[in-house]
C-alpha cells in the first residue's frame, strides 16, 4: 500500500512575476523574474539545483517544443530537465514532477518553473489552437468560455434554476474575486467591480460574460523543493509541506456514455477525494483555510465548490451568495485574486496557487493576508466540462 | 408497372426577402424595384448542393428502403467538386453501402431530366430502385436579375417497379446549341443574354417542337395534361409554351418565384415533387427541361399517388422557413465580398486527406458503434468500449446514426469562436438508445435550444479550407422543429 506524498517534500523557495499583458517581457524574461525569486527566497545557489521541471501549456504560441527554453533561459548547469504539459494542470504536473523526484530520493533539490506568453497571439482569449488531425474534423470550434458555459446550462437544467439567479450568484464570485486581486500587487486585474457590471456585460459564451471570465496573462511561477531535513540543516524554520497532489483524467465516460448531466466535474470529484484521502482530511469544511480553485470561468468555481465536498449539492448558489467563500468568509477562496484576477498563464497557473498557499502560510500576503491558515486546497482544470484533467493539490504547515 | 416510386424535397429554410435585395442595388438598377416581391431561399453558410442533395436524398428514403437503391445520381451545374464525385459523398452520407451505380451529371439546366431519361430508358427488371437526386446552390452577381429571381433548393426522386406513383410514358429530347447563358471552366457566374430573346428564340420554340413530338409519339393529346412542370425564372413564359401546346392554363406548374426562386438544374424536379404532392390518379404529367435543346417525360399518376408521401415533401419544405431581410449576410454566405473573419479565422483549415479518409464511418455517415458484449452505443466508435463495466476490445459493430433522434443535454452560445454565422452554437447531444456527442448545432434560431429540447441530424459543411480549396463536412443538430 502507498503511502502517498503527505509531508515528505517541503517547499525550500518560491517567485512569481507579476502576471498581466507583459508586452516588453519575453517567456525568458518571466522565467527569470519568477526564478531570481524563487533563488533568493530558498537560500541556495544555482547549482544546487539537480533536476527540473518545466510547464508550458500551449507551445505553438509559447516557448517552442521540449525543456530546452527553461535550460536555456535560466543558464541551468546540464542538469536534466523535463517538459511537462497538460492542459492547465500544467503547472501543478510540473510541481508534481519536481515534488515525486525528491521524494523518491533521486535528488535531493528540484525546481519546477510554469511560463505562458499568451499576449503575443494578437487578439484577447486564448489562442485559437488545433485539437489534433482527427478530432479538428468533427468537434466544434469550442473555445473555452464556450466549453465552460455549459455548465451553467447543465447545472440550471439539474437543479431547476432560472438564468438570472444563477447568473446573479456567477457576477458574486466575480465580484470577490475583483475585490481580492485589487490587494495584490502582482495580479494582472486589480481594479474592483460591482454586481450590475458583471450581469450587464456582453456575452462571450451564454451565460458567460466578460466579467466571468477570468483574464489571459502572460507569467511565470517558480517552486524550489526539498526534503524536510534538508530544510532544516539549511536553516529554515516555518515549514510549508506537500500534503496531497492528485490527478484525474476523463476516459471518455461523461462524453460518450454515462449519465452524466453537465452539471459538475467528475474528475474534480474523483480527484478531491483521493487528495483528502492522501492527506488525512476527513471533514474537508473544517480543515481546509483556504482554496484556490481553477476559477477560469465563474461558473467553473461555483459548481467546484460543490464538487470540493465544500458546498452541499445544489446548494452552491447559496452559499456563493451567502459570502461563504469571499475574503472574509468560511473558506475563503481566490485571496490572491484567483485565475480571475492574478492573471491565467496557463503553465503557471497551478505554480501561483502554491506560491500563495505559501506567502500565507508563512505570514508573507500582506493585505490579503489570512489569520492562522494552516491547509490550502488548489485544484485545476485541463479542457472541457466534458473532457478534461483535474489536478489537486493539498498544501499546509509543516508540523 | 415502372416508373417513380418516391420523391423528396428540400429547400434551405433561410428565405430572403426580395425588398432588402432592391433596397441594396436599385439606386444602380431601378428595375429591382419591379422585381422585388417575395422571398428567396438561400443556403445558410453550412449548406452547399452536396448537403440539400443528401437532405432531399434523405427525405426520399423516408418512403424508401434503402437497402433497395442500387443507382445514385446527383445533377447539378453547382457541384462542390470537380474532380472528385459529388454523388459518392451523397450516397455515403444517406448509407446506401458501397454495391451502386452513382454519377454526377452537370453542365445544364436540364442535367437533372436528362439524367432522370436516363434512368428511365436503362429500366428496372427487379425490385430495386435507382434514386435522383437534383441540386443546385448557383452564386449570382449583387445587383442582378438572377440574384432576385434564383433561389437554392434540392429534390430527390425514386425510380422503380414497386409501388409505383407516377408510370414511366415516354421521354423525348430536343437538342439545339442555343445559348441563353452559359458559365465557362473559370467562373463561378453566369453571363446571361436577352430574356425576351431566350423566350421568343428559346422556350416557344424548343419546349414545343420536343412536347409535340413526345405526345404524337405516346399517343396522348396536350389538352388532357393536368400537371405540365416547365422551370423558368421568366414568370409568364410556361404559360405562354403552354398556350402554343393547347396546354391548359390550369395545368402549369407554378415556378414559386415568389415563395423559393428558380433552383437551376434542380429545379424540374423541384417542381415536379409539388405536382407529385396535388397530383389525383390518372392524371398526366408532363415534365420539361429546357437547357441546349429540352427534354420532356410524360408520367402518368397512379392509385399510389397519395399513399406514398415522403416526410417532409415540398409543400413542407417550402413552410419550413426562416424570414430573413439581411442581404449583407447573404453575399457574406456566398462570398460575394471580402469578409473580416477576425484572427481566430485565420487558422490553417489543412485537410489531412488520410485522416479523413480514415474517420469517412464517421465523418460522412455519422456510424457510431453498438458493443456486441454489452449493447452499449458509443460514438465514435473506438477501440475499447466506453462502458466501464463492459470495456471490451473491438467489440464495435457499426451503428449508423444520422436518422436517430437526440435532445440536448448542455449547450452555450459562442460568440468568441470563430464562425461564420455567430455566435457558434454547440452543445453535448445525447441520442435515443444511447450514445452521446459533443456537436455543432445549425439553424439555431435565438432562445429555440435549452436542455432537453429535441434534435434532428443534418449533413452540414463544417469547415472550409480555402487556401486548398477543400471543404469539410460533418453533422450537426437542428432544434427538431425547425
Amino acid at each position: 500500500m502507498a503511502s502517498g506524498i503527505k509531508d515528505k517534500v517541503v517547499i525550500l523557495g518560491m517567485g512569481c512575476s507579476k502576471f498581466g499583458e507583459r508586452w516588453d517581457a519575453s517567456p525568458a524574461d518571466l522565467m527569470v523574474e519568477a526564478f531570481e525569486e524563487c533563488i533568493a527566497d530558498a537560500g541556495i545557489e544555482k547549482k544546487d539545483i539537480e533536476m527540473g521541471w518545466f510547464g508550458a501549456g500551449i507551445d505553438a504560441y509559447n516557448v517552442g517544443a521540449s525543456a530546452l527554453p527553461l535550460s536555456l533561459a535560466l543558464r541551468l548547469s546540464n542538469i536534466p530537465v523535463t517538459k511537462v504539459e497538460n492542459m492547465c494542470a500544467t503547472g501543478t504536473e510540473a510541481f508534481r514532477g519536481a515534488v515525486y523526484a525528491v521524494a523518491s530520493g533521486a535528488c535531493d533539490i528540484a525546481l519546477a518553473l510554469g511560463v505562458e506568453k499568451l499576449k503575443d497571439v494578437g487578439y484577447g482569449g486564448l489562442p485559437q489552437r488545433t485539437r489534433g488531425v482527427e478530432n479538428d474534423m468533427f468537434w466544434p470550434n469550442l473555445s473555452a468560455p464556450g466549453s465552460f458555459a455549459q455548465l451553467a446550462s447543465g447545472y440550471r437544467a439539474k437543479h431547476g434554476l432560472d438564468k438570472a439567479e444563477l447568473k446573479r450568484a456567477m457576477a458574486h464570485v466575480s465580484v470577490k474575486s475583483h475585490a481580492n486581486g485589487a490587494k495584490n500587487p502582482k495580479a494582472h486585474l486589480r481594479r474592483e467591480i460591482t454586481e450590475e457590471q458583471a450581469i450587464n456585460a456582453p456575452y462571450i459564451a451564454e451565460p458567460i460574460g466578460l466579467y466571468d471570465c477570468c483574464g489571459v496573462s502572460d507569467g511565470s511561477a517558480c517552486a524550489i523543493v526539498t526534503t524536510p531535513e534538508i530544510a532544516r540543516r539549511l536553516g529554515k524554520t516555518d515549514l510549508v509541506s506537500v500534503k496531497a497532489l492528485q490527478l484525474a483524467v476523463s476516459n471518455g465516460d461523461e462524453a460518450s456514455f454515462s449519465d452524466w448531466d453537465g452539471s459538475y466535474l467528475k474528475t474534480t470529484r474523483i480527484a478531491a477525494q483521493r487528495a483528502y484521502n492522501e492527506a488525512g482530511i476527513r471533514k474537508p469544511r473544517e480543515e481546509i483555510s483556504m482554496t484556490e480553485v481553477h476559477d477560469c470561468f465563474s461558473i467553473t468555481e461555483l459548481v467546484t465548490m460543490e464538487d470540493l465536498q465544500l458546498s452541499d449539492e445544489g446548494q452552491a448558489v447559496r452559499d456563493v451568495l451567502n459570502g461563504d467563500f469571499d475574503a472574509d468568509g468560511r473558506i475563503p477562496c481566490q485571496i490572491d485574486g484567483g485565475l480571475k484576477c492574478f492573471g491565467h498563464p496557463i503553465g503557471a497557473s497551478g505554480l501561483r496557487m502554491i506560491y500563495e498557499n505559501y506567502l500565507q502560510f508563512q505570514g508573507r500576503a500582506g493585505d490579503r493576508q489570512l489569520s492562522d491558515p494552516r491547509l490550502a486546497l488548489n485544484h485545476n482544470l485541463g479542457g472541457f466540462p466534458h473532457q478534461n484533467i483535474c489536478s489537486i493539490s493539498i498544501i499546509g504547515r509543516y508540523e | 408497372m415502372f416508373g417513380i416510386t418516391a420523391y423528396g424535397a428540400y429547400i434551405p429554410r433561410s428565405r430572403l426577402s426580395r425588398t432588402a435585395i432592391a433596397d441594396a442595388n436599385d439606386w444602380f438598377d431601378a428595375s429591382l424595384r419591379g422585381l422585388a416581391k417575395g422571398e428567396r431561399s438561400t443556403c445558410n453558410w453550412d449548406e452547399d448542393t452536396i448537403t440539400m442533395a443528401v437532405e432531399a436524398g434523405q427525405d426520399c428514403l423516408s418512403v424508401l428502403d434503402a437497402d433497395s437503391v442500387d443507382t445514385l445520381y446527383l445533377a447539378s451545374t453547382t457541384l462542390p467538386f470537380l474532380d472528385r464525385q459529388n454523388s459518392v459523398v451523397v450516397s455515403q452520407a444517406l448509407n446506401l453501402g458501397d454495391r451502386l451505380r452513382t454519377m454526377d451529371v452537370s453542365a445544364s439546366q436540364r442535367a437533372a431530366t436528362s439524367a432522370l431519361i436516363a434512368m428511365l430508358e436503362a429500366g428496372h427488371s427487379d425490385k430495386r430502385t435507382a434514386m435522383l437526386v437534383a441540386s443546385e446552390h448557383r452564386r449570382t452577381r449583387c445587383g442582378s436579375r438572377a440574384e432576385m429571381l434564383w433561389g437554392d433548393g434540392a429534390a430527390a426522386l425514386g425510380v422503380g417497379n414497386e409501388n409505383v406513383i407516377a408510370e414511366y410514358l415516354g421521354s423525348e429530347t430536343y437538342v439545339n446549341d442555343f445559348v441563353d447563358h452559359y458559365r465557362g471552366e473559370d467562373s463561378t457566374l453566369d453571363y446571361e443574354w436577352e430574356e425576351r430573346w431566350i423566350r421568343d428564340e428559346g422556350y416557344l420554340k424548343s419546349v414545343p417542337q420536343a412536347a409535340s413530338r413526345l405526345l404524337e409519339k405516346v399517343g396522348v393529346k396536350a389538352g388532357d395534361i393536368a400537371h405540365f412542370v416547365l422551370a423558368s425564372d421568366q414568370a409568364k413564359t410556361p404559360l405562354a409554351v403552354a398556350k402554343k401546346l393547347e396546354i391548359p392554363a390550369q395545368a402549369v406548374v407554378d415556378n414559386r418565384i415568389a415563395s423559393m426562386g428558380v433552383a437551376g438544374a434542380a429545379h424540374p424536379i423541384v417542381l415536379l415533387t409539388a405536382a407529385l404532392e396535388t397530383a389525383r390518379p390518372g392524371e398526366l404529367i408532363l415534365l420539361a427541361g429546357f437547357g441546349q435543346g429540352t427534354d420532356v417525360v410524360l408520367f402518368k399518376a397512379t392509385d399510389q399517388i397519395g399513399k406514398r408521401r415522403p416526410k417532409t415533401g415540398f409543400a413542407g419544405a417550402l413552410e419550413r422557413r426562416r424570414p430573413d431581410d439581411n442581404y449583407n449576410r447573404f453575399l457574406s454566405f456566398n462570398n460575394l465580398v471580402e469578409r473580416e473573419t477576425g484572427k481566430r479565422g485565420e487558422l490553417d483549415k489543412q485537410s489531412y486527406l488520410a485522416a479523413m479518409y480514415r474517420r469517412k464511418d464517421l465523418l460522412t455517415a455519422f456510424i457510431g458503434g453498438k458493443c456486441r458484449e454489452c449493447g452499449t452505443v458509443q460514438i465514435p466508435r473506438d477501440n475499447y468500449c466506453v462502458n466501464p463495466e463492459c470495456g471490451a476490445l473491438d467489440s464495435q459493430d457499426d451503428y449508423p446514426m444520422s436518422t436517430i433522434p437526440g435532445r440536448v443535454k448542455t449547450w452555450t452560445a459562442d460568440r468568441l469562436t470563430f464562425d461564420w454565422n455567430p455566435p457558434a452554437y454547440f452543445g453535448l447531444v445525447e441520442f435515443e438508445g444511447g450514445g452521446r456527442l459533443m456537436m455543432d448545432f445549425t439553424e439555431v434560431e435565438e432562445g429555440s435550444i435549452e436542455a432537453g429540447v429535441a434534435v434532428s441530424l443534418h449533413f452540414r459543411i463544417r469547415q472550409f479550407d480555402n487556401q486548398r480549396g477543400f471543404r469539410k463536412y460533418f453533422w450537426k443538430a437542428t432544434p427538431s422543429g425547425q
